[in-house]
């Protein structure tokens, strides 16, 4: 069986964690080797993830929990966002996700629901279950080949 | 780990220059503090975000928010001095090609 470390760290689902919770994806995306780009990438995915969960404990004025979980591979991090709270309805959130068109009229634009999508297109693999409350996990994959090879002859053969 | 705020009002044109980070914790202070000056018809906002080093969504949806009140006031929203990071994020979304955005400037890294 593949061998990774876990480390699971309890909040409460309280907006000023946010913050705290960025270092520590920070530190540990930073000491498995990520890039500059993908630290980047991996703080706004999971503040995105935990930014719902807090806003879910805010609307129903709940003192909630937020779990989260990082899963430290060799070649990838797996992020866990758990919401042990209530449950909210995925479909909705589903729903009004995606980029907005430029057709679309500004009386028409949504101020909410980039969340989802921001993590679907800054991650390399999303999946949500909603079971029991609901639990976000996201994988980012370490690149491979170093960046700054960009004259178009990479090869990932070896 | 906070936002400042700092904003410098004219006759018809506000500064607003940020610095720090804007998430869901800051992002009700921006809201804030951005929507009474698109409230004023004839106004240009100029908001400077080169000292905003981390946003996320709740950004985003702040600047929606400014944009929808200017548009109903009658007046004017520009961002200038975006990170790229920043900047990348309202490419993503689309919302460049909705919003009034201004000169980048380059990451340190990048």
């Amino acid at each position: 069986m593949e061998s990774f470390d876990f480390i699971e760290m309890r909040f409460p689902a309280k907006a000023e964690y946010v913050g705290v919770i960025r270092l520590t994806i920070s530190g540990i995306a930073n000491r498995m080797g990520f890039t500059y780009e993908d630290i980047e990438d991996l703080k706004v995915a999971m503040s995105e993830a935990v930014t719902n969960v807090v806003a879910h404990a805010y609307r129903e004025e709940d003192d909630g929990e937020v779990t989260i979980g990082f899963g430290v591979y060799e070649n990838r991090l797996e992020l866990m966002v758990a919401d042990h709270g209530g449950s909210f309805d995925l479909n909705e959130v589903k729903a009004e996700i995606g980029p907005y068109e430029s057709t679309e009229s500004v009386e028409n634009l949504r101020e909410g629901g980039f969340g989802l999508f921001l993590i679907t297109a800054l991650m390399d693999k999303v999946e949500i279950n909603n079971n029991s409350g609901v639990i976000v996990l996201m994988t980012k994959y370490l690149d491979e080949i170093e960046v700054g090879f960009n004259d178009g002859h990479v090869s990932t053969r070896q | 780990m906070n936002l400042q705020i700092h904003i410098e009002e004219g006759n018809d044109k506000s500064h607003v220059h940020l610095s720090g980070e804007i998430d869901v914790y800051t992002a009700p202070k921006l809201k804030d503090a951005l929507i009474p000056l698109t409230s004023k018809q004839g106004n240009t906002i100029e908001v400077n975000l080169e000292q905003v080093k981390y946003m996320d969504s709740t950004g985003l949806g702040v600047f929606v928010n400014a944009l929808k009140s200017s548009k109903e006031n009658g007046s004017k929203l520009k961002l200038i001095n975006l990170q790229d990071r920043v900047l990348r994020l309202f490419q993503i979304t689309g919302l460049q090609e909705i919003m009034d955005i201004n000169a980048t400037i380059r990451g340190v890294n990048e």
